[in-house]
């Protein structure tokens, strides 16, 4: 409209910005035009940088394109879980890869667990020197960068371990170099099933029996052993069937021939490294959780629960365990993610996990670097958003039920 | 009129995708006044920091060369050091103007990672080293050895052909960088260590005691290496070409060094030495430059034969051979294009 000289014209300007200053002082209306301004904002932020992306690369010459994972990789994997040899596709070294991620996010999980449980209590102990000790290992291990412990743990297994020709012999079984721990590989025979099978049997009979004894408690009072059932019915038989059955494994020795050990099984530095140095820094993270969980539950709730008569085990298990993991689970969590995530400082030692495979070599040797940082970012979400899932699950398990 | 703003706004940002990949370098490189060079982490000899903080070897030469000619000064060049992974990212990014970094010249970088290669400054080969004491003297006795190699790099390739070709089984140590690399080498990690058979004499001569260790006779594939710089613009690449170039017909042609600045003054007898230092002819301004490109170049770093005899040669601690890399007259398959 323009800005006629018209009497019409101006007033008609004059309500157009009192309706937009009406709209603008209006705090709801203000609230939702803002929030537009934003998102649009955001995604033309987004359309922007995708758009260039997209120019920039078709700018020099290069599609975008997944075919790439289908053609051979043609490099070898040191640790590789599953069959790979350089002539398997890129799409086969991603899944060693993410394998290796996988291991090493796991047994660093479980490891960093334990210890942290183990440091937080100690934490707690009232022992001066063990209270302090753990105290000083506390604050050393969660203020050095991670990847320092990881190259520092790794320098020490090669440099001051022995070469595979002297190397140190545990006990016939295992030899441990600076190449990694050589143990002997199980080959199983046919009767090694049955064993397994009644290994899966017994965590099965455990489950529901714990499920029965917990009714049976609620109904009559009347309280079962559950754990040591359990631990007959999961290790205690199989063990026993396993020794009764002739031991059905032969184990295959590795063998010094030539420069390195033959046969057998190896855990390399690298992983040790990757997996000692995570869980050791991991762990003193969980161990503050873990206190601080423990602190949470104020002193009062063991008082009345000895006040009651009961015993100070079934105090920690049924009264303090309960309610400090109501704290502890919540940050654990986001513990369990860092792990799964710093694996992928793998790289600077060369442990074969997703980022060195996918994203370090096979990027390099196709020069896919958008294609392939896409594929690394979903896996790392992936697993991330699985953890979530799996501990927040667990989680709304151990909530406090309220009545 | 609320919407058609917003809309507006959108449009804009949309719009500003200023970005263009096809600026001409050159016209960058002079109103940035430095050369944004490619190098690698340090490989002595071909580019390396010496004690003094001062990039030193044969690429670092060539960087300083084309800088010399573009830029009227060898000095003006900003070094960026990149891993055998980062290094194509770096230059097709833009982050770097021109790549020397011990890079072999294959068809898929040149096709599909879109460089265009310069003329081959080095001619090389992989190789394997290993310790003296363990008593291999070739190749084929490596069954079952752990070898370090660097990631991203064609070595990694051609080790993992060359064995299983030949039947043999080996355990690959990746490494990122060449230091990392010696470490585990010497640290026994590995007891071989594979590269470029230029980087593993390299290598060694920085080692305490380097002649504990023996490069294998086996040569197993063919590494020419080169200067690179991005598809598209031919102008640029033309320059790094000739510079090149230049510098290996420098040597052809007598001039030095020293020599330069004297023949530059006045045209001789010889026309290709008038080319090359611009006193006959219109070359320099074919490539977007003044005719004194290639005398600049050869002033600033000297020509080819002084550039390998101060970085690599006999009288170095890395002591490498001309071999392959003699000039085609005298036995080597040198050969650099004529300008004219």
């Amino acid at each position: 409209m323009s800005s006629g000289t018209s009497v019409e014209g101006s007033t008609s300007i004059t309500s157009q910005r009192n309706i937009f200053s009406r709209l603008w002082n209006d705090k709801e209306t203000r609230s939702v035009i803002v929030q537009i301004i934003a998102l649009v904002a955001l995604f033309a932020f987004f359309a922007f940088m995708i758009r260039n992306a997209v120019y920039n690369l078709e700018a020099i010459g290069k599609g975008f394109s997944f075919d790439f994972l289908w053609q051979p990789a043609n490099y070898d994997i040191n640790q590789r879980l599953i069959s790979y040899d350089s002539r398997s596709s890129h799409m086969r070294a991603m899944q060693v890869g993410i394998l290796n991620t996988l291991l090493v996010a796991f047994a660093g999980i479980v490891l960093a667990t334990v210890l942290g449980f183990i440091l937080g209590v100690l934490r707690l102990s009232k022992n001066w020197l063990t209270n302090k000790i753990a105290y000083v290992y506390i604050e050393y291990v969660r203020n050095v960068p991670v990847l320092l412990h990881i190259l520092l743990v790794h320098g020490i297994m090669v440099h001051s371990l022995p070469k595979p020709k002297s190397a140190i012999n545990v006990g016939d079984a295992g030899f441990l170099t600076n190449r990694g721990l050589f143990m002997p590989k199980p080959i199983p025979e046919p009767l090694l099933w049955a064993v397994i099978a009644l290994f899966v049997a017994g965590i099965i009979f455990a489950i529901i029996f714990r499920s029965w004894a917990k009714k049976v408690q609620n109904e009559t009072g009347k309280i079962y052993p559950v754990f040591w059932i359990s631990v007959f019915a999961i290790i205690i038989l199989p063990v026993l069937a396993y020794f009764l059955l002739g031991s059905p494994v032969n184990w295959e020795a590795p063998e010094l021939k030539g420069f390195n050990f033959r046969g057998g099984m190896v855990i390399r530095p690298e992983f040790i490294a990757l997996w000692l140095a995570l869980s050791f820094y991991t762990a003193a993270f969980i161990a503050e959780i873990v206190r601080a969980g423990i602190l949470a539950v104020s002193h009062g709730q063991t008082e009345a629960s000895m006040a009651l008569g009961i015993p100070r085990g079934r105090t920690l298990k049924l009264v303090v365990i309960p309610q400090a993991l109501r704290v502890i689970v919540p940050p654990l969590s986001s513990q369990y993610l860092n792990i799964t995530k710093n694996s992928s400082l793998a790289i600077a030692i060369g442990y074969m996990d997703i980022t060195a495979t996918i994203g370090g070599i096979s990027l390099n040797q196709t020069g896919r670097e958008m294609e392939c940082m896409i594929i690394v970012m979903a896996l790392y979400l992936l697993f991330s958003l699985l953890i979530s899932m799996f501990m927040n699950w667990y989680n709304k398990r151990i909530k406090l039920v309220e009545r | 009129m609320n919407k058609s703003f917003l809309s507006a706004a959108a449009f804009a940002a949309l719009s500003m995708t200023a970005v263009n990949a096809q600026a001409a370098t050159l016209d960058d490189v002079k109103a940035r006044g430095e050369l944004n060079c490619v190098v690698s982490t340090g490989i002595a000899g071909f580019a390396a920091p010496d004690d003094k903080g001062v990039w030193a070897g044969i690429d670092v030469d060539f960087c300083r060369a084309v800088a010399a000619a573009v830029l009227g000064d060898g000095e003006k060049v900003n070094f960026v050091p990149t891993t055998g992974k980062t290094r194509f990212t770096v230059l097709n990014s833009g982050e770097g103007d021109i790549l020397f970094r011990n890079t072999t010249e294959t068809m898929s970088r040149d096709a599909d990672l879109k460089l265009t290669f310069l003329p081959v400054n080095y001619y090389d080969g992989q190789g394997f080293m290993i310790s003296k004491e363990l008593g291999v003297n070739s190749a084929k006795d490596l069954d079952g050895a752990s070898i370090c190699i660097q990631t991203g790099t064609t070595t990694e390739l051609n080790l993992a052909d060359y064995f299983r070709t030949n039947g043999i089984s080996y355990e690959p140590v990746p490494v990122e960088t060449n230091a990392e690399a010696q470490t585990n080498y010497l640290g026994g990690r590995c007891d071989v260590f594979t590269t470029d058979a230029s980087g593993l004499a390299s290598t060694r001569a920085s080692f305490e005691k380097p002649d504990d260790h023996i490069i294998l006779p086996e040569i197993i594939s063919k590494e020419p290496l080169g200067g690179a710089v991005r598809h598209g613009d031919d102008q640029w690449a033309d320059i790094g070409k000739w510079v090149v170039n230049a510098l290996i017909a420098a040597e052809e042609l007598g001039v030095t060094q020293g020599s330069a600045a004297e023949m530059g003054k006045a045209a001789g007898d010889n026309p290709s030495i008038n080319r090359l230092m611009g006193t006959e002819g219109d070359f320099g301004s074919m490539i977007g430059l003044d005719n004194q490109w290639a005398l600049r170049a050869i002033e600033a770093v000297g020509n080819y034969g002084e550039i390998f005899d101060r970085n690599i040669g006999p009288d170095t601690a890395i002591g490498l051979e001309r071999g392959l890399n003699a000039q085609w007259k005298d036995g080597g398959i040198l050969y650099a294009a004529p300008i004219r």
